[in-house]
């Protein structure tokens, strides 16, 4: 029992070691972004500008969407016959930037460091997880410092991922890493609890199925809402430029990088609807796991109700995208709430208020 | 639209409005939602001479009315509006304390806000879940589901009686397009787009001179199911919540209980509920077992709780054993019996002046805090003579701490919750413990008003603190209490009876798998025209429309295309007669020329990717 005792001490304690080195190198990576979005800043594209300015404008406007036409090379012998894209009725068709380097090879350098700096980060502190969750032998998702070293690591798992897949996300890199910073700082020093084994009522393996779930939609509604915010500002960019306004210095440096807001739009649609089934599961099953532990399966207990909220919140979003009138920014409002009703749910509900979920150890 | 053929100039001129009817048509019925126009109600008209026609007038007035009201309620918009209010109005329940909850939590804070709490009550934000005002947001919400469903479904039957709408007249404009000119006939490129089509599973059909294909019905099949099955999980839960029975039970170590309402501490039910509901059954608990954590920061927590039981269903089953578990309720029929809570039970024996034992019995005791420190009260209230032979009443407050820690370690505060130095405070009375007055006691409780405290010789309160297997004597040979080594343990039981959860969890899980169609299908449709031009070579157009964001349409089509393709290759004419290209060149509408600038020659895969790469 004492040598048990202590070899899980000690993994503990490599499991602090883990996390404080992620934080240092994901600090390592935050500079390398900020150095691709320096190094980017040289470079003058500005397609968004010449598509919605210039005289493009007129054509585009007047005209309806323009069509995108992609050839495959001058003389080549086809093959298959080409596909003509037309952006959706209504959409301005505006080209995507071209991501934080801005075409910039010194830029493009640093965002690669950077991505390379981000992978080992989350190595560490994946491992950071494993450790913490071998010490007590169990899922590492008994208190809020368990849940936020988990959330992070899931967010930075998602943003991964898709870079693997191949999506346009690079950009997300800094306002990704700054916040899983924030959120790891957090993590250490306020929320900061000795690991140790769970009570009763949190023995069941529903717990595996409704916690790790609910931290995973959590990470890619946290990304979701990431693009939802960016699709804001470009929105507003697209729309100054259209109006025939001169945006700032600094916005344009910025903006005319990201991609299309018509396409962070959809990004960020996609990621939301995507994962709107599984939250609907996570409800469900923590549902399961209530009847269980406390006799009834809805007890309006202050988290199963803001769950409830920030579920009927992604409804109202998935329908107001499904109504014509309310697609863009209003939709994209509803979204940031929901995702702050996820947010409060999540902090605010364990802090100010007392429940049946009091196990946040705060 | 078969007769006009792809180089007539007259459609080159088309005016844009016609095309976008013809474009609407295509585009119609790919979904069921409903369109969001706004229909008047009749709003006064014509009112014809006499009682007959202002009747008639009255009644078209107030059908107006009522449709324009129904589709109001029926209308998208309005639906999100109740589900914002829903999501609103399930705010305050969490941030102010609920009487179902915890009513006591309810009382103080009555208590402590004198404007506030009468104002919450009134607006009964101490049951919002209960509440008129939220009842009404989940039921007009409800209303307008059933009101949205039943149109929906009947419109969906229908498209599936139906064949795919034919090819607008202009493909060039729908979002994703391809076009060559071949030398197969248009009747063969035809039937190689049927296959083409039918291997991919489209429902397709030759129009006129196109083929009209159309697939992923099952993303509407899957909303309905997923709107269906809302209503199934909330008739479900209304059931449950008016056939509800809910109480709590404490059993002492050896005791046992029976489903009767009788026998319950405390029972709440639905308002539909009535006690021949209740499952029969009954059980004996055995034993209370609790361990916890021994070291580290967590000390004291508890590891695990069980209680061993056997039971028998109806009168006269067949025993059998069990364990209960926190997260492992027993199930017996549609009931469930929890353990909730346990605390400790010292065996006490109270013994009359002439040594006679009057009370021997295990007395339950609340715990206040984590580690178990319990208080409660023993009442003798039968058989018990004094010094002086007086019958009268033997009342003792007792306090219990199951880890004492240590004498002149100051209070009574337990320092753990196992039972490691068991400590027993007592102090006595004797008089009228008020049992008679016909007013439901509390069993935790003494009621001293007419009763008198033992004192000392010296007129202090007489009271002791004993160790298990000690006895304290009451003053002037009044008789003696012992606390007996044999300490029991209870626990408390909560028996649920909630009908209606089975139907609850198929209809959440239908609405899963609905929702999963729903968002992860895209329903599109895609036309194939092949006709001939005026040189006589046959012109193929491929176009696909899906629902608004479907990013694998274009790569899709290109799939479809290279198949039909390798059946109607693209004709090697004369240079810049035949080619794609200048087939392209030939029909492309005049805003196809118009691209910003957008050659991407360096990419030659971009013609299929471009609709993922672009998220
Ligand atoms: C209980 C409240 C409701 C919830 C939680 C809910 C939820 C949802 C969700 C999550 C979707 C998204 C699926 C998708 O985008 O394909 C959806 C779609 C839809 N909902 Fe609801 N809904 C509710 C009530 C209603 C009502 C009252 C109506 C009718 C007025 C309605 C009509 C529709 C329609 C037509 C769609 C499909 C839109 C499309 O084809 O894209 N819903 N609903």
């Amino acid at each position: 029992m004492n040598s048990l005792a202590a070899t899980n001490e000690h993994l503990a304690s490599v499991s602090n070691t883990l996390i404080y080195s992620s934080m240092a190198v994901y600090t390592l990576a935050f500079f390398a972004y900020i150095a691709e979005w320096l190094f980017g800043s040289r470079s003058k594209v500005a397609r968004t500008a010449s598509a919605l300015t210039k005289e493009g404008t007129g054509a585009a406007s007047a005209q309806g969407p323009a069509v995108t036409v992609r050839s495959a090379g001058g003389t080549a012998v086809l093959e298959r016959p080409q596909v003509v894209v037309r952006a959706a009725a209504g959409s301005r068709d505006v080209p995507d930037g071209p991501g934080a380097h801005g075409g910039d090879e010194q830029g493009d350098m640093y965002g690669r460091i950077a991505v390379s700096l981000t992978v080992l980060s989350f190595l560490i502190e994946f491992g950071g997880v494993l450790t913490r969750a071998l010490s007590v032998r169990r899922a590492p998702w008994g208190n809020m410092y368990e849940f936020n070293i988990t959330f992070s690591t899931v967010a930075v798992g998602v943003f991964l991922v898709l870079l693997a897949l191949r999506k346009n996300v690079r950009w997300l890199g800094l306002p990704l890493i700054t916040t899983v910073l924030l959120d790891l700082g957090l993590a250490v020093t306020v929320l900061y609890t000795a690991s140790d084994q769970l009570v009763p009522a949190l023995h069941s393996y529903w717990l595996y199925i409704h916690v790790s779930t609910a931290i995973f939609c959590g990470a890619v509604f946290y990304v979701g809402a990431v693009g939802t915010i960016l699709y804001l500002f470009k929105d507003s960019y697209e729309n100054k430029l259209a109006g025939g306004g001169t945006p700032g210095r600094f916005a344009t440096s910025v903006l005319e990088r990201l991609p299309a807001s018509s396409s962070l739009d959809k990004f960020a649609y996609r990621i939301n609807a995507a994962v709107f089934p599984l939250w609907t599961f996570t409800i469900i099953a923590g549902a399961i796991w209530a009847g269980d532990a406390w006799g009834r399966y809805w007890n309006w207990d202050p988290k199963e109700t803001w769950s409830f909220i920030t579920w009927v919140a992604y409804a109202g979003y998935l329908h107001a995208r499904a109504t014509a009138g309310w697609k863009g920014r209003k939709a994209a409002y509803i979204a940031l709430i929901a995702f702050a009703c996820w947010l409060f749910n999540y902090y605010g509900v364990n802090i100010f208020v007392s429940g049946k979920h009091s196990y946040a150890g705060v | 639209m078969s007769e006009s053929t792809t180089t007539d100039a007259a459609r080159e001129a088309a005016d844009a409005a016609g095309e976008d009817q013809d474009l609407g048509a295509a585009g119609s019925q790919l979904s069921t939602a409903p369109t969001d126009t706004v229909v008047p109600g009749s709003f006064g008209g014509v009112r014809g001479p006499g009682a007959k026609g202002s009747l008639t007038w009255t009644l078209r007035e107030i059908t107006g009315w009522a449709r324009w009201f129904w589709r109001q309620l029926t209308s998208m918009r309005v639906a999100l509006i109740l589900l914002f209010m829903l999501s609103l109005g399930a705010i305050p329940g969490s941030l102010i304390p609920q009487t179902g909850a915890d009513a006591l939590k309810v009382e103080s804070f009555k208590a402590a806000h004198k404007t506030l709490g009468p104002l919450y009550e009134r607006l009964g934000l101490f049951h919002v879940y209960s509440s008129v005002w939220f009842s009404a947001i989940y039921i007009l919400l409800f209303v307008s589901l059933i009101g949205c469903i039943v149109p929906r479904t009947w419109q969906f039957v229908g498209q599936l009686r139906s064949r795919p709408p034919g090819a607008p007249r202009r493909l060039t404009r729908l979002p994703a397009y391809a076009t060559w000119r071949t030398d197969a006939e248009p009747e063969a490129v035809r039937a190689a787009a049927l296959r083409a089509l039918g291997r991919r599973r489209f429902r397709a059909h030759v129009a006129g001179d196109a083929v009209a294909a159309e697939k992923g019905y099952v993303r509407e099949l899957g909303n309905l199911l997923f709107h269906i099955a809302l209503i199934v999980l909330l008739v479900a839960f209304a059931w449950g919540q008016l056939y509800k029975s809910d109480g709590d039970k404490l059993v002492i170590e050896g005791d046992g209980f029976a489903n009767t309402p009788t026998q319950y501490d405390d029972i709440k039910s639905g308002s539909l509920f009535s006690s021949d509901d209740l499952v029969p059954f009954s059980f004996d608990l055995h034993r209370f077992t609790g361990t916890y954590e021994r070291t580290g920061p967590n000390r004291g927590t508890p590891r695990t709780y069980e209680a061993a039981l056997s039971y028998r269903e109806g009168a006269d089953g067949a025993r059998k054993k069990t364990t209960v578990r926190v997260n492992h309720p027993l199930h017996i029929g549609d009931s469930k019996v929890y353990l909730v809570s346990h605390g400790y039970a010292p065996v006490v024996t109270v013994r009359d002046a002439k040594g006679k034992v009057v009370f021997h019995q295990a007395v339950p005791l609340l715990p206040s805090d984590a580690n178990v420190t319990s208080q409660g009260a023993i009442k003798v209230l039968d058989g018990y003579t004094n010094a002086k032979g007086e019958r009268e009443q033997l009342g003792f407050s007792a306090f219990f701490v199951p880890t004492f820690a240590g004498a002149g370690k100051g209070t009574m505060v337990s320092q753990f919750p196992a039972l490691d130095n068991p400590v027993l405070a007592l102090t006595a009375y004797h008089g009228s413990l008020g049992s008679d007055s016909g007013i439901p006691q509390n069993v935790y409780q003494l009621d001293t008003s007419h009763a008198k405290q033992f004192k000392t010789a010296d007129g202090e309160i007489f009271k002791d603190r004993l160790a298990p297997g000690q006895t304290m004597k009451l003053p002037g040979g009044n008789g003696s209490i012992t606390f007996e080594k044999d300490i029991k343990e209870w626990a408390g039981f909560q028996i649920v009876q909630e009908p209606g959860s089975v139907w609850a969890l198929t209809g959440a899980v239908t609405a899963i798998l609905g929702l999963a169609a729903s968002l992860f299908i895209s329903r599109r449709r895609v036309w194939v025209r092949a006709v001939r031009d005026a040189e006589g070579v046959t012109v193929v157009e491929m176009a696909g429309l899906g629902r608004s964001e479907s990013a694998k349409l274009p790569q899709e089509l290109g799939d479809l295309a290279a198949r039909v393709h390798a059946e109607a290759p693209t004709r090697t004419g004369p240079p810049g007669q035949g080619t794609a290209a200048g087939g392209q060149n030939s029909h492309a509408p005049d805003d196809a020329g118009t691209s910003p600038g957008e050659q991407d020659a360096a990419d030659p895969t971009v013609s299929a990717t471009e609709g993922a790469e672009k998220q």
